[in-house]
């Protein structure tokens, strides 16, 4: 059996304070090597608390994180992660903040830079590498901070709601681009999203979260032929998919 | 009834700026200003000429110019001595303000054990302390860095510490995603974020350097604007102490503008969206 890229066991975590917020009540998942795992729940959740102990940010009070069979837990660095802001920084150009991730990992810094130009054209940002962050829109720069986790050396990608901020049109552009660029790249994804639909386009498997405190309510296999189209929305076994993902979420809500 | 409002053009604002290019439209910003001043001192002319005002009470303009044309000559080494006080001292107000500031945000200790101090040290008036310096160190180039240098750390000190603390959480969160070591940290995200508060506190210290130096001249010194004063005011030449003034004026001026022109290129992503004429 070959290793999970990606095993969360019984994770739980309270923030404490006067009044203690409990997040995870136990949490698992696994994501194969090269899968596609999407992560839906309602907002405030515990996703976004979930990627942060996998990227090693957050030690939580009990359970295990592994990245590919090691520990995240005070171990940043392990995974590529981008959180749901975009987060580029603003005294850097667009081809200096493409490459920061690979510069911290110690990639050479020629290297790094012919790698990411490679890349622009592929992230339709061609034309922009000398732009500040400022100057761009915000699907640009939505596309700049995910080339930017690219680019980071990891076989493990921790995507925060990448698309969240993005109007409805965009945002299906970019599926479909997110699908090519996933596709030719072969790594493991682990996407949070709040939105059924993006999960059911993009991933292999989708888990369903119940509300704070979380555990997993569900695990969906989603088996489409890829490339999916956007038009995949409309078939009826997507439809029926969407709503048996529906109902567990509203019943993960109701207890 | 209704009344057929007619179009009228509102006032047209005024873009001669951008007419003008850059250095034209720099000129066209300050127009204003310039103009006001030139009217100041041709009220001033005029009441001096007026009420027939003694010259060793209130010279004329035009009897300040007559001095500077008559006295010009002695001007260039005092001006030379000041201004390197001035700006040796600001360079030194700025290296152990950073250092400072970086003291202060990276360590609590410190902040708490600093800052009191820091703040205490500003209230004690640079006329008083620099009859001490000059007993501690000479009345050379040292003790005149020191007046500036106390002068102006202050405020680089109150606004990089701001700049450091201003830094997003959650940029710095990403970096140590990325496996950042903590100096890389403050490389990446903590420095670069600072660099415009540094530069606002190095803009307040830059006006009161020229000050400063001109302070510690007055104790005691060889050469400087402030010996030039001194040495006005013991032969009533008052339309040479307004000279000074000019020249001081002129100096701090210069060197507010050269750390402006510096912050912009230290900061060019702050001027990334100018076209130019609008500058700052």
């Amino acid at each position: 059996m070959s290793e999970a890229a990606v095993a969360i066991r019984g994770l739980r975590h309270t923030f404490p304070g006067t009044r203690p917020v409990e997040v995870l009540d136990g949490v698992d998942l696994e994501a194969a090597p090269g899968a596609f795992v999407s992560l839906v729940g309602p907002s405030g959740c515990g996703k976004s608390t979930l990627l942060q102990v996998l990227a090693g940010l957050l030690a939580p009070d009990a359970g295990e994180a592994l990245i590919e069979g090691q520990s995240t837990v005070g171990e940043p660095g392990l995974a590529a992660y981008m959180p749901q802001k975009d987060l580029l920084l603003p005294w850097r150009k667009a081809l200096g903040n493409a490459v920061l991730g690979a510069e911290i990992a110690g990639e050479p810094k020629a290297e790094a830079r012919q790698h990411a130009l490679d890349l622009f054209e592929r992230f339709g940002l061609a034309g922009f590498e000398e732009s500040w962050p400022s100057q761009l829109s915000g699907g640009m720069r939505q596309r700049l901070a995910l080339l930017r986790t690219f680019l980071v050396p990891r076989h493990v990608l921790l995507l925060d709601e990448p698309f969240g901020a993005l109007d409805a049109i965009t945002r299906r552009e970019m599926h479909q681009w997110l699908q090519e660029v996933w596709t030719s790249d072969a790594r493991t994804v682990l996407f949070v999203t709040h939105d059924v639909e993006e999960a059911l386009i993009l991933s292999d498997v989708a888990y369903v979260m119940s509300p704070r405190p979380a555990r997993m309510a569900a695990r969906f296999e989603v088996d489409y032929p890829r490339p999916r189209r956007p038009e995949i929305v409309t078939e009826p076994e997507f439809v029926a998919d969407k709503a048996r993902l529906l109902a567990a979420l509203d019943g993960a809500s109701t207890g | 009834m209704a009344v057929e409002v007619p179009f009228l053009p509102r006032r047209l604002p005024l873009r001669g700026g951008r007419l003008l290019g850059r250095w034209g439209g720099a000129a066209w910003e300050y127009a204003p200003a310039l103009v006001l001043l030139a009217a100041l001192v041709g009220l001033w002319e005029l009441m001096v000429q007026v009420l027939d005002t003694r010259p060793y009470i209130l010279p004329a303009p035009s009897a300040i110019w007559d001095a500077l044309i008559d006295k010009g000559h002695l001007l260039p080494n005092h001006i030379q001595a000041t201004a390197t006080e001035a700006v040796l001292g600001l360079l030194a107000a700025a290296g152990g303000g950073v250092l400072l500031a970086v003291l202060i945000a990276s360590i609590p200790l410190a902040r708490r054990v600093l800052y009191p101090i820091i703040v205490t040290s500003q209230t004690v008036p640079a006329i008083v302390l620099a009859p001490l310096l000059m007993v501690w160190v000479g009345i050379g180039l040292e003790s005149k860095l020191i007046v500036v240098a106390l002068v102006g750390f202050f405020p680089i000190v109150v606004s990089t510490v701001d700049g450091l603390a201003s830094a997003d959480r959650d940029m710095v969160a990403l970096v140590r995603s990325m496996g950042a070591s903590r100096i890389e940290e403050l490389r990446h995200v903590l420095i670069p974020s600072a660099i415009p508060g540094f530069f606002a506190g190095l803009k307040i210290a830059a006006a009161y350097s020229v000050i400063g130096a001109v302070i510690a001249e007055w104790v005691a010194a060889k050469e400087g604007l402030g010996i030039f004063i001194i040495r006005s005011q013991a032969s009533f030449r008052i339309d040479q102490i307004f000279v000074a003034i000019a020249v001081i004026a002129l100096l701090s001026i210069a060197l507010f503008v050269a750390v402006h022109l510096l912050a912009r290129v230290a900061s060019p992503w702050k001027y990334a969206n100018d076209q130019g004429e609008n500058g700052s």
